[in-house]
């Protein structure tokens, strides 16, 4: 789906955006009910597969900012359609670590003053760009063409020194590093699949209702229960109640 | 004339290890547990799920990579200055310091402690040393240190005070960059490196014009310790050795930051007037001088009291917001 029809099915005519530079995007829905009134979505968005370099980050996060500013504690959804992190000496040396944190740090903090914050993946995402987006909002949600990524094969045939013939091989075996939305499912990455063919309204005002519920959820755990990450949840608990024994 | 001394604009050759001081050895050479060793009140580290343990990668032998007893990963307990820390350790020397499954949620299970200690103990110390995420397991790695930012804030908003310590070989990048960035404090010297993408790889996906990686000098203006203080992305400066750290860690201990409202607009204040005075300057040497720095190409070669001089003629203290 484009962000047009996204947003046509999320809010009909109810809806402006504006698209800046850099396939950022802003501005907000009115998600309608049966009765009562509509519920104000904020959106910010980072489409076009673009990269997120220092310019970006900053914008968004002033987008966050502003929302959780004005007070409404409304829904922040945030549409991803990106690349990676912009690669470039000039995003490094101004600290791009720095501006990506922050804009991971404004959705979490959104989410500690009670904006539900929900990712939508309906594109590619990788590495960086992944982490400071998708990855930094409370509820991950994808349509089926969404490609998140950490890297390609390829450069990680290069950088692994293993054959790209041998990756692909073990990525059909195991979920644990090869790209793609059915493997960072089972990593607990993402909490639900939405269905391009039913109206997406009504697949967020059901999220929106269970959503004190689905955000109790723990990504570890997830990924425990769909067999993604054996490991991680049993170690993050022992470590948790070892630390806690007699500190 | 050594041919393999430094050239210009690199930091000094770090100290040998094998000292037997180990608060004197460099932290550069140290492996992540002589620097726990040398930064904690003598003796007092006790470590959780440690490698008699065996919690081991159960991904790396498929890639026919032996795995670590403690996937990289130490964490533990200790004492600094006499108040109980958690602590947590990267060790670069393992797969790059690199975040797979099992290294990253020892993390995250003890910043989910952390959390919930008593006020008076809640202070977590994350030492670096870390290419990012670990690519054998490099989904497990990315989602792992998207659990590790949420417990962080969660945690800081809770009042715990969690600073990162960087100057190990592997530096800082990939994802570790940005935990780095969820920390209230951090400490980084000449040696340490913080980035998110490394110089070899800029290089190799965008051109040896864009980023010469093999230009050392480049490499430590562009990502170093001393560029990183200058321009506010870290709050204090330790030399290459575990005493400066300690002390460094000892004082930004008694400034707590609460992650809030508040100080995110102050960040976010911090981080525009930066890209706005300096976002179109195309070399660090522009950026010092526009900082005030009298001299920029003196700046890597200063040795470390004189460096510690200028950054505090040249900084005020809004700058720390993070």
């Amino acid at each position: 789906m484009t962000p047009a029809e996204i947003l046509d099915s999320l809010f009909g005519r109810s809806h402006r955006v504006e698209s800046g530079a850099g396939g950022l995007l802003h501005g907000e829905g009115l998600l309608a009910h049966a009765a009562g009134p509509a519920t104000r979505v904020s959106l910010i968005g980072l489409t076009q597969g673009a990269a997120l370099g220092v310019d970006g980050a900053l914008a968004l996060a002033q987008r966050v900012l502003s929302v959780v500013q004005a007070g409404e504690r409304n829904p922040i959804l945030v549409l991803i359609d990106s690349g990676s992190q912009r690669m470039s000496r000039r995003d490094e040396l101004l600290g791009l670590n720095e501006y990506l944190g922050h804009l991971a740090k404004t959705l979490m903090l959104a989410e500690q003053l009670g904006h539900p914050t929900i990712g939508l993946l309906y594109g590619g995402s990788a590495a960086g760009a992944f982490i400071a987006t998708a990855l930094a909002t409370r509820v991950l949600v994808a349509l089926p063409e969404a490609r998140p990524a950490v890297m390609d094969l390829p450069s990680m045939s290069r950088i692994t020194k293993l054959s790209l013939e041998l990756l692909r091989d073990m990525a059909s075996s195991t979920p644990v590093f090869a790209p793609g939305l059915a493997n960072m499912e089972l990593m607990g990455a993402v909490t639900e699949r939405w269905d391009p063919g039913r109206p997406l309204d009504a697949q967020l005002r059901r999220l929106l209702d269970r959503f004190a519920e689905r955000s109790q959820e723990r990504r570890d755990q997830r990924a425990a229960a769909r067999g993604g990450r054996l490991k991680a949840a049993a170690i993050a608990e022992r470590v948790e109640r070892e630390a806690l024994r007699d500190g | 004339m050594n041919e393999a001394a430094p050239q210009g604009g690199e930091p000094a050759a770090p100290r040998r290890t094998g000292a037997r001081d180990p608060q004197l050895s460099s932290w550069f050479e140290s492996t992540a547990r002589q620097r726990l060793a040398g930064l904690l009140d003598g003796g007092s580290f006790s470590e959780i799920l440690g490698p008699e343990q065996r919690e081991l990668s159960p991904h790396l032998r498929q890639f026919g990579l032996p795995p670590a007893f403690d996937d990289g990963m130490i964490v533990g307990r200790g004492r600094l200055a006499g108040r109980t820390v958690l602590v947590a350790a990267q060790e670069g020397r393992f797969l790059g310091g690199a975040v797979g499954e099992v290294h990253g949620a020892k993390l995250v299970g003890l910043l989910r402690a952390v959390r919930s200690m008593a006020a008076d103990a809640r202070a977590l110390l994350i030492l670096f040393d870390t290419g990012g995420v670990r690519l054998q397991e490099a989904n497990a790695g990315e989602v792992a240190i998207a659990e590790i930012m949420h417990a962080m804030l969660q945690a800081r908003a809770a009042g715990a005070t969690i600073l990162g310590l960087i100057g190990g070989r592997a530096g800082c990048f990939g994802g570790g960059g940005l935990i780095a960035a969820c920390c209230s404090g951090l400490i980084v010297s000449e040696q340490g490196r913080i980035g998110v993408t490394g110089p070899e790889v800029i290089e190799s996906n965008q051109g040896v014009e864009e980023f010469d990686a093999a230009d050392r000098a480049l490499v430590w203006r562009t990502v170093g310790g001393k560029h990183r203080r200058l321009i506010g992305g870290a709050d204090a400066f330790a030399e290459d050795h575990a005493e400066s750290f300690r002390s460094a860690a000892i004082a930004l201990l008694e400034r707590p930051c609460r992650f809030d409202l508040e100080v995110t607009v102050a960040e976010h204040a911090r981080l525009r007037e930066r890209l706005a005075r300096l976002g179109d300057a195309d070399d660090a040497w522009a950026i010092w001088a526009r900082l005030g720095v009298a001299d920029p190409t003196r700046v890597p070669d200063m040795p470390a009291p004189e460096f510690l001089e200028l950054v505090a003629r040249l900084q005020d203290e809004r700058r720390d917001a993070r």
